[in-house]
This record gives structure tokens, sequence and C-alpha cells, in this order.
């Protein structure tokens, strides 16, 4: 199970609204190489893995994921929150905001939905940790 | 608690909350190196030392602010259910 403890992992005060930076930045919430993908893909990875350091490992950064999930979102809110119907009709976010308005939703920064297809879960722990850190390459 | 470097603070909560961050950090990254190296004695001193210093810190902080997790919420000292009512972590900024 989990518990929530109610702060970021690292403080997020921005000083100005950014629609465009937030189209962007929305991709490391649900995009393919986002924090979405990179939690689930080790929480799901650990259970077939046949070493328990690793599964632990698995599991603490899994969890990790999540506060850098968190820490995305609110990047991505305190961006948009305060937006003007100018600044959004203005900028590459008017057609996230069509379905979604200042809701954060996990998308790819072109409009493509988080999807599970994005990560591998193979039951082989070479093949996983192989696709993780493709994963966690591509972000570097 | 720690040294503040050059960072300025606006009041006392946000220090604690400063120290709460730094102090988790490293208690996250000793967890995680300790997965792997399970029997390395220095490093589990090193993760016994900061893990206290982090819990200490955790309970300061929700007792005299808002509780920052379930099991430090203690409603005896106030007459409402501030794990709802505190400022969400996502709040600052952009006001």
């Amino acid at each position: 199970m989990w518990n929530y403890e109610r702060r970021l992992e690292f403080p997020v005060n921005i000083k100005e609204s950014n629609a465009d930076l937030a189209q962007a930045i929305i991709s490391q919430y649900g995009g393919p190489d986002g924090e979405m993908g990179a939690s689930m893909r080790y929480l799901s990875q650990r259970y077939a893995c046949p070493y328990r350091e690793v599964s632990a490992v698995l599991t603490d950064i899994g969890t990790e994921e999540l506060a850098h999930l968190e820490m995305v979102a609110t990047i991505v809110h305190q961006l948009t929150k305060n937006l003007s119907m100018e600044q959004i009709e203005e900028s590459g976010f008017r057609n996230y905001y069509v379905d979604h308005t200042i809701g954060v939703w996990p998308q790819a920064a072109g409009g493509v939905p988080f999807n599970a297809c994005e990560f591998q879960s193979k039951g082989d722990i070479i093949t996983d940790l192989t696709e993780d850190m493709a994963a966690d390459g591509a972000i570097l | 608690m720690l040294q503040q470097m050059s960072t300025q603070f606006a009041n006392e909560q946000e220090k604690l909350l400063h120290d709460i961050g730094v102090l988790s950090f490293v208690v996250i990254e000793l967890s995680l190196y300790l997965d792997t190296h399970p029997t390395d004695q220095n490093a589990m001193k090193y993760f016994n030392h900061y893990n206290r210093l982090a819990n200490q810190a955790r309970q300061e902080y929700s007792a005299k602010y808002t509780p920052l997790t379930i099991s430090c919420a203690d409603t005896s000292a106030c007459d409402d259910w501030q794990w709802a009512l505190a400022p969400m972590p996502w709040e600052g900024g952009c006001n």
C-alpha cells in the first residue's frame, strides 16, 4: 500500500503564467517518456523480478516517480491556472483547453493520450532492465 | 538545523519545510543505494542518522503547523481537520 506525504519532493513556485511552456511540460506528465509511464513501468515490473534487491529498487524508484509526477503536474497547474482567455487563444494550449480547460490530464505535448503501450513488463529481468535503461536514458 | 547557505526564507515554517526536503532527499538516495548494497554498514549508519533527523523534523512541522502525513496528524491541539483544510502542496506560485 502507499501513504501520502503532504508536500512536494522539491518546491515549485512559478512566478508567471506561460501556456506554451505548459503545453511542452505536460509531456513529462503523460508523454511516452513521462513520469506516469516511468512509475507504472517500475511498479509493474517488480512482481516477476527474481531478485529481491532489484524488486526493492523498482518499488522505491516507482514510488519516487509518483513524487516527480506530482511536481510536474504542479508546474503545469501553476503555469496555467491564471491564464486569460486571450493568452489561451494565442498559444498552443488552445486545443488542450477545448477538452480539459485547466484540468491536468496525462497526454504528450502533441496531444497523444497516455497509453500503457509506452512501457513494457515482460517477466524477464534482462528485457525489463534494458527497457528501463532505454526509457530513463531518453530523459537524461 | 541545517546550514542555510544562500537561501532566504519568509518564515520559520518555510525554513523547516526546506530542511525536511533536504533531509528526505538524503534519506531517499541512501535507501535506493542500500536496496542494492544491503550489507554496507557505513551507509546504514548514515541512513539511520538522517532518517532520525528527517522523522524528527516531520514530527516538529506537523505539531507546529499542519500534518505532513496521516501518522503525524493529531487533532488534540486544534478543533478542525487540517489534513483537508491546509493549503495543498501545489497551491504556491502564480497567485
